[in-house]
């Protein structure tokens, strides 16, 4: 008799199955969970926490917040981060100090651990929204974050 | 238009040529349908596959992506062929073909209408189940001859799978040819101007559809019985070495092979190319649309089983067959010959 | 084999054997007539059933498995060596890349050594945070296991299904830390930032959201006749073997080894729930299936515990910018979606550690994958392998 019993049973779970997949058809045009990506663009917004790449804010003066302190730099588990600093003079106090010439990030390495940006203590640099990093030629993705001529924003120590 | 056609030829030509000439031509025409119902086939299948996952499926090319299956076909025609180095060569590139035309004889003879149908043979039944069972002698020997161990697994897995599962398909048919007493496709249809067979046949009917639905899903060596390629086990199984083109005959001929079990089922259960209570009768062209409709109807319903249910293992697969399948399938057999001889059938 | 011997005494086959009957034969030479012969196939590295780089050398004959052979090392990044080189914070990224999808676990393993060792106090806030980010992983890691577990014995929408409610916590994820994988959220110390405002709205959403879509899973797979047949009595692990193997997680909880850490050894804020450990006896594929769908209501359930009362406070302690651990070893284990986690570390009391061990759950499940899997057909092992629920990063480190 189980042998019957068997039978019913597996042709019910059967059935029972086909029903969850065939109300998923019925409904398909509403639950569709594809991301039509490039076509969706114009509105795909991503999280503001996102870790796309780590950028470097400048303001409208070209200054930006960074004064070279290097804990980025010593703090990046994989050398992503090189600071190539120089020692300029102060116009206010006319003292020597540490600025920055160039801000190398090489997008290749970065794991996206945020340590360099939990770590800043002037919130230099911060995370970039942008996720479409691929490029054809990788020396593209070594860049310079601070831009050319730019300077430190004045009042920011650390 | 196909009587002007024939008589046109005969009154333009010899006889002998004539009838060459018409033969070239229905084959050209079964050929661009053949060509046509698989890259269709294909699509629909992308389709449906999407709609149960909650996808979108093939949009890009064409009105919602219905020039899909054509890009992918030409994609297909320009790759290169590779092949293993110690692969047997000359039957490794015979058993596409041994696939793809044992699939498009099948299709010769079913009743599109009461005038499309290219042979009429009284053996009808009997050649499509023949013909049905050499596809697998390609899969045969494409796993043999690439010179692969997983394709090697897959293609005796389907010959295990072939030759169990070519009993339950015979035997289902068999129920369904004791009310109609013959195995010409043409006769069976006009049987069922009395109701279709599986309203004739009610209960043995049901079940013999049910079984001959199983069977031939086994057969066409789709999931849940795609031991053969089952690709969480063998990768892509007997076609594992096929590239470009020949791939592409395997694959087409996997959607034929599926429009055939369908089209079977269509013609010996639900009335061919026949309308429901007759409806549209007086428009005898209509009947392909039926044939048609009814063939899609099935071919769903073998698209909903796959992207359900998970795969059986192959053992399980000779005991669905041998301890349940067979078993049903004989007492079935009986109680159909009963049903007949003691004229239970419903008839309207 | 037959063949060769008939070629060898060309005229034993056809005299010998037909006229003197079998009594003047030995057994073994009949066997030997029309033995199989056992093949070599190589499962992976790239497979569809392993997941990852994991190479499996199976010895099989015909479809019948006689020995399975696990080949390691294609992606053995030597973490633990790094960590000896990497400061503290460093180290907590590494772990995300070893059990991915249980990475907010093992962040939290190394972070909760770290402050064990400095005797940090944690705030409350920092704790449940933790313990609701850690269930939620949990959840996420049990869902692609899910998706992925029918896609291996065939049921390819299952994949699709597990993956859109595994976006939902991706989504969460990533509104709060940034990250969808790798997250690295936890610091020594806490959290690297508060949770996102929008956090436990989500939440709450994908509970009610979720506790619908598990009975559906129900009846898509758990309650398939074929997929019962296809799991149920295959790949036994006795409860005496899943103890010796060193087996933990779910694996061991469906052989009826409870060995929960949660439980035993609470950590974070788990103290302060009441959940079940979900236990089976059976020990086969079924069981283990079972006890992953077990776990997902229960980790739901602790989330709901949780998620409407988090404490206010910091989320954060201020700890050195270079921390340095005392002198001595200081040892943590965890539970991730796949076991016993367990991070040692052995201080000199500098700023990296002198070495650092880590006990990935992947490696001892994987160990008795020989023992379980011998004897059944190629596709058990798939839906072994599928229950085993490997992640190949962790097993190779
Ligand atoms: S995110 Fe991590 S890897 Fe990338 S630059 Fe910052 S510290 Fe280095
Ligand atoms: S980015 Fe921040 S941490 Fe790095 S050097 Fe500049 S100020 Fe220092």
């Amino acid at each position: 008799m189980s042998y019957f019993s068997d039978i019913y049973k597996g042709i019910k779970t059967l059935l029972t199955g086909m029903s969850v997949t065939g109300k998923y058809f019925l409904t398909s045009r509403k639950g569709a969970i594809t991301q039509q990506y490039p076509d969706n663009r114009a509105t795909l917004k991503m999280f503001d926490r996102f870790r796309g790449e780590v950028i470097m804010p400048h303001n409208e003066n070209n200054e930006h917040r960074c004064t070279g302190c290097q804990k980025c730099e010593i703090i990046c588990p994989n050398g992503t981060i090189e600071i190539i600093w120089d020692r300029g003079i102060d116009e206010e106090t006319g003292k020597k100090k540490k600025k920055i010439d160039q801000f190398v990030y090489h997008l290749s390495m970065c794991t996206m651990c945020a340590l360099c940006i939990d770590v800043c203590p002037t919130d230099a640099i911060i995370w970039g929204q942008n996720f479409e990093n691929s490029v054809y030629d990788r020396t593209k993705l070594t860049r310079v974050l601070n831009e050319p001529e730019s300077k430190l924003m004045p009042g920011v120590e650390d | 238009m196909i009587e002007t056609i024939h008589n046109w030829l005969y009154s333009t030509m010899p006889q002998g040529v004539a009838s060459i000439v018409e033969m070239i031509l229905i084959a050209l025409a079964y050929l661009g349908f053949f060509a046509i119902a698989g890259l269709f086939l294909v699509l629909m299948e992308r389709k449906v596959a999407a709609w149960f996952q909650l996808r979108i499926g093939p949009n890009r090319v064409g009105f919602y992506g219905s020039l899909q299956t054509m890009a992918d076909a030409l994609k297909l025609l320009s790759k290169e062929l590779t092949g293993t180095a110690k692969a047997d060569k000359f039957l490794y590139n015979l058993a596409p073909y041994f696939v793809i035309i044992s699939a498009l004889m099948g299709l010769a003879v079913f009743p599109f209408t009461k005038d499309i149908q290219a042979f009429d043979i009284n053996i009808g039944i009997f050649f499509l189940i023949a013909i049905s069972s050499i596809g697998v002698i390609g899969i045969l020997l494409g796993g043999w001859a690439s010179n692969n161990k997983f394709a090697l697994i897959g293609a005796m897995r389907s010959g295990v799978q072939a030759i169990s599962y070519e009993l339950s398909i015979g035997l289902s048919l068999l129920t369904m040819i004791l009310i109609t007493g013959s195995l010409q496709l043409s006769e069976i249809v006009e049987v069922q101007k009395n109701g279709w067979l599986i309203i004739q046949g009610h209960i043995p009917a049901i079940i013999a559809f049910m079984i001959y639905m199983i069977a031939g899903t086994a057969e066409t060596n789709r999931a849940p019985f795609d031991m053969v390629e089952a690709e969480s086990e063998l990768g892509a199984g007997f076609h594992t070495e096929y590239s470009g083109m020949k791939f592409a005959y395997f694959f087409l001929a996997e959607f034929i092979n599926m429009f055939i079990i369908a089209a079977i089922a269509t013609t010996v259960f639900f009335g061919a190319w026949l309308s429901p209570f007759g409806i549209t009768e007086s428009i005898p062209w209509l009947g392909v649309f039926w044939f048609l409709g009814k063939t899609l109807v099935l071919i769903f319903l073998m698209m909903w089983f796959r992207w359900t249910f998970p795969r059986l293992r192959i053992d399980q697969l000779l005991t669905l067959e041998w301890k349940y399948l067979l078993p049903i399938n004989l007492v079935n057999i009986v109680i159909m010959a009963l049903i007949v001889w003691l004229n239970l059938t419903i008839k309207f | 084999m037959a063949l060769r011997e008939k070629n060898n005494k060309p005229n034993s086959l056809k005299t010998n054997n037909l006229e003197l009957g079998t009594q003047n034969m030995k057994p073994e030479t009949i066997n030997s007539n029309f033995k199989s012969e056992e093949y070599q196939i190589n499962m992976g590295p790239q497979h569809p059933a392993t997941h990852g780089v994991l190479n499996l050398l199976l010895t099989i004959d015909g479809e019948t498995i006689k020995k399975v052979e696990p080949d390691l090392g294609y992606i053995h990044r030597s973490i633990e060596k790094m960590c000896e080189r990497d400061s503290y914070q460093q180290i907590v990224h590494l772990t995300d890349r070893m059990d991915y999808l249980s990475s907010n676990i093992n962040n939290e393993a190394v972070c909760l050594a770290v402050e064990n060792a400095l005797e940090l106090e944690i705030p409350e806030r920092v704790k449940v945070i933790r313990t609701i980010i850690g269930e939620l992983t949990r959840i996420s890691s049990h869902c692609l296991w899910w998706g992925v577990m029918g896609m291996d014995v065939g049921a390819l929408s299952t994949f699709f299904y597990g993956f859109r409610d595994r976006e939902m916590l991706n989504d969460i994820f990533e509104e709060t830390c940034g990250a969808r994988l790798t997250m690295n959220y936890n610091v020594p110390g806490g959290l690297m930032l508060d949770i996102h405002p929008n956090f436990v709205k989500r939440v709450k959403k994908f509970v009610t959201h979720f506790k619908t879509k598990i009975p559906e899973y129900d009846r898509l797979l758990t309650e398939n006749v074929i997929f019962q047949k296809r799991t149920k009595g295959v790949g036994v692990l006795s409860k005496e073997d899943a103890i010796s193997f060193g087996v933990s997680g779910p694996v061991a909880r469906a052989s009826g080894y409870s060995c929960d850490v949660r439980k035993y050894h609470p950590y974070s804020a788990l103290d302060k729930v009441t959940f079940n450990e979900s236990l089976k006896t059976e020990g086969d594929t079924f069981a283990r299936y079972q006890v992953r769908i077990q776990e997902l209501w229960e980790s739901l359930s602790i989330v709901e515990q949780l998620i409407d009362n988090i404490p206010e406070g910091e989320y954060r302690v201020k700890t050195n910018a270079v921390i340095k651990l005392p002198k001595g070893e200081f040892f943590q284990k965890v539970e991730t979606a796949r076991g016993e986690f367990c991070v040692y570390i052995i201080s000199t009391g500098t700023k990296s550690p002198y070495r650092l061990k880590f006990r990935s759950p992947g490696f001892s499940n994987l160990s008795v994958l020989n023992h379980i899997a011998v004897g059944g057909k190629i596709g058990d092992l798939v839906a072994i392998l599928a229950t085993l629920d490997l992640v190949i990063p962790d097993i190779d480190r």
